[in-house]
């Protein structure tokens, strides 16, 4: 399903947090944000899974406003991975990923065989079968992530909506997670926070800061060293990765505060000018 | 067309319903049971369901004629359920050929019954009521109460006492009726900002209001002729004793309309579990629900508290029990809560009549009496902490 995000502007907290983003996904592709905290990749994963209405501009999934649907609706388009849990009562993992299977049914019903099926072979794919009867808040910060994931999958959308999915996983399930994300045919939105597992994981990158869309395209276009420069205040140098030859980025340290700045909590982001003759 | 939708919804998932409290047995699709492996904290908790409701069915039938058959006019078990299927099934022969004397008939369907039905009524809706504030609120210590009901339900019957317009139960009802809406709505209005209602603002609203509510009574009860404090004290401490077959028209509706609400709701409070986004990502219409859920909540508790006064305890422990035997999916906890806070409060009741006989005790005393050291017994339990109480 293809998902289009036109001209949108989103509050959150009475703050204006996106500005006039605009991001064509095609069917199929898994697009990476990536920004400094605070530069809107949520609030923007917000609007496009239905959480929040924008103040201005639409998403379309194939053509269609979403404010014209019903939740229910969104909720058969669109599986959200986001961090939040509330955790006052107490929910065994097979039922937790059962919980995808909602928006597919209606009323008092009772789990199919053909939903349990599903969830059971989503835990199995994320690697998180033998997790099933434990209960969800007894797991470590990595099972959950896979557990929650699990459940994106077995609400079986077109779309995904995944907010870090990667925090607290060790690197091999961030890998496998990943692979998870590109195996699957979805259209897939996902925030991550490492710029070269996003290059290595995602077929477009969107660069956000300060709540607009700084840079969109194939990941070796976007992630060069003057937009890490600009956009996350740090020093880095491009190497080519010697076995598959992509290409990697090596932190070096945070860039040196400007002589007109205060402090780096609102760096200034430079023009176009500015990157190019440094 | 859409109606007709709807009503074939409605008895498939009532048939699916009643298959699912059948012992081990199938639903009328005839689905093989579930691929899961047994053992485990999900399996557990359907065979536990599968058990425990048909098992709570027929302790409350038990319970109810026991205590149909207890009383100053001699009447044994048997006589009482003749007496019940009689006016229940016309036609039945022992009616009419003098084996069962008027005064019996008199004392188990006057008298007797009305009040057990009151209790099982009560039970049911103040188990459901906690259960669905429990769920709204994303709180374990939510209870009927948490709105305010019983503190504006008190305020409104203290002061129709004191007024001195009466004492008559239907008067104080009305007016104890009246109270716990007004308490809700306040408290319903003072929670709710830019479209959405805070749990913790709700929560927070609710208890000040009920402190304010309580002073209220406190200090028209204090400031009272002597002899409205009985009165006063005999509503406020809950009681089913007067119940009339009229008394039961309100908490019976009530229990009715909001136990579909629930059944059909059932998922969706289930996704409420785990956060208001996560149940809106999956499609569920949080505020809808949270507001749909209040309003049942109230309503229940409202009716209850009219016809029998603020009895305590059995809104906040009966879901945590029903939880903690089988889980926290509301597909097995409703039905599971809905009849153990039926049977509780039966026998409770049964037991405020008999124990200490000819006087009685008041059932708001009983309900924790009994209740607390059983659950109490029940949370030390490993199996409670599998439902979050070890937390």
């Amino acid at each position: 399903m293809r998902v289009d995000i036109e001209n949108l502007q989103a509050h959150r907290g009475g703050r204006t947090v996106i500005t006039d983003v605009s991001v064509p996904v095609p069917s199929g592709t898994v697009l990476g944000l990536l920004g400094p905290n605070g530069s809107g990749k949520s609030t923007l994963l917000r609007a496009v899974s239905g959480l929040a209405a924008p103040s201005a501009g639409r998403v379309r999934f194939d053509g269609t406003d979403i404010t014209s649907l019903s939740r229910r609706e969104m909720a058969r388009r669109v599986a959200v991975m986001a961090q939040e849990h509330s955790e006052e009562f107490e929910i065994p993992v097979l039922d937790l990923v059962l919980l995808g299977r909602i928006p597919h049914g209606r009323g008092y019903g009772r789990d199919s065989d053909h939903d349990i099926s599903l969830a059971q072979r989503a835990l199995t794919r994320v690697g998180a079968a033998h997790l099933e009867n434990r209960p969800f808040s007894a797991l470590s910060g990595g099972e959950r992530q896979r557990v929650l994931f699990a459940r994106a999958l077995t609400q079986d959308t077109p779309v995904l909506v995944l907010d870090e999915p990667t925090n607290h996983l060790d690197i091999a399930h961030q890998l496998e997670l990943l692979d998870l994300v590109r195996a699957t045919d979805r259209t897939v939105m996902v925030a991550l926070h490492d710029l070269n597992l996003a290059a290595r994981s995602c077929d477009a990158i969107g660069v956000l800061a300060e709540g607009r869309l700084l840079s969109l395209g194939a990941p070796d276009e976007v992630l060069r060293t003057d937009l890490v420069r600009s956009v996350f205040g740090v020093e880095s140098t491009a190497v080519a990765h010697p076995r598959s030859g992509r290409r990697h980025l090596l932190f070096d340290a945070c860039s040196p505060p400007k002589p007109s700045g205060h402090g780096p909590t609102n760096p200034p982001i430079p023009t176009e000018e500015e990157v190019t003759t440094p | 067309m859409a109606q007709a939708t709807n009503g074939r919804r409605v008895s498939a998932s009532l048939q699916r319903l009643l298959a699912s409290t059948r012992p081990g047995g199938a639903p009328p699709g005839g689905a093989p049971a579930p691929a899961a492996p047994a053992g485990g904290t999900r399996r557990r908790g359907v065979l536990a369901a599968r058990i425990l409701v048909p098992v709570l069915a027929l302790t409350l039938l038990a319970v109810v004629v026991l205590s149909t058959s207890v009383g100053t006019i001699d009447v044994s078990p048997a006589e009482a359920l003749r007496v019940i299927a009689g006016h229940l099934v016309p036609g039945m022969p022992w009616m009419s050929d003098g084996s069962l004397t008027t005064v019996q008939d008199n004392a188990v369907w006057q008298f007797r019954l009305p009040r057990v039905i009151l209790a099982a009524t009560a039970g049911a809706a103040l188990a459901l009521a906690g259960a669905l504030m429990q769920a709204v609120v994303h709180n374990s210590l939510a209870e009927p109460y948490i709105l305010g009901v019983s503190a504006g339900a008190g305020v409104g019957a203290v002061s129709f006492i004191v007024l001195g317009v009466g004492t008559s139960s239907l008067g104080v009802g009305g007016a104890a009726f009246l109270g716990a809406l007004t308490a809700t709505a306040a408290v319903y209005t003072l929670a709710h900002k830019n479209g959405r209602i805070a749990p913790q603002r709700l929560i927070l609203a609710g208890v000040a209001l009920g402190a304010l509510f309580s002073a209220v009574t406190s200090y028209l009860t204090i400031t009272t002729h002597a002899q409205n404090v009985f009165s006063i004290m005999f509503f406020l401490l809950g009681s089913v004793s007067a119940a009339t077959m009229g008394h039961l028209a309100l908490p019976s509706a009530a229990l009715l309309i909001v136990g579909l609400y629930a059944a059909f709701h059932a998922r969706a409070l289930n996704a409420l579990l785990v956060g208001d986004d996560a149940a809106a990502s999956l499609g569920v219409n949080v505020n809808r629900l949270r507001s749909g859920a209040l309003v049942a909540a109230a309503l229940l508790t409202g009716s209850v508290v009219a016809v029998s006064g603020g009895i305590g305890f059995v809104g906040l422990i009966i879901p945590h029990i029903a939880r903690i035997t089988v889980g926290s999916d509301h597909r097995r906890m409703l039905p599971v809560a809905l009849l153990g806070g039926a049977v509780f409060l039966t026998t409770c009741d049964f037991l405020a009549r008999t124990l200490a006989d000819p006087s009685e005790i008041p059932l708001g005393v009983l309900t924790a009496m009994v209740g607390a050291p059983f659950f109490l017994w029940l949370l030390r339990r490993d199996r409670a902490d599998s439902v979050g109480v070890g937390r």
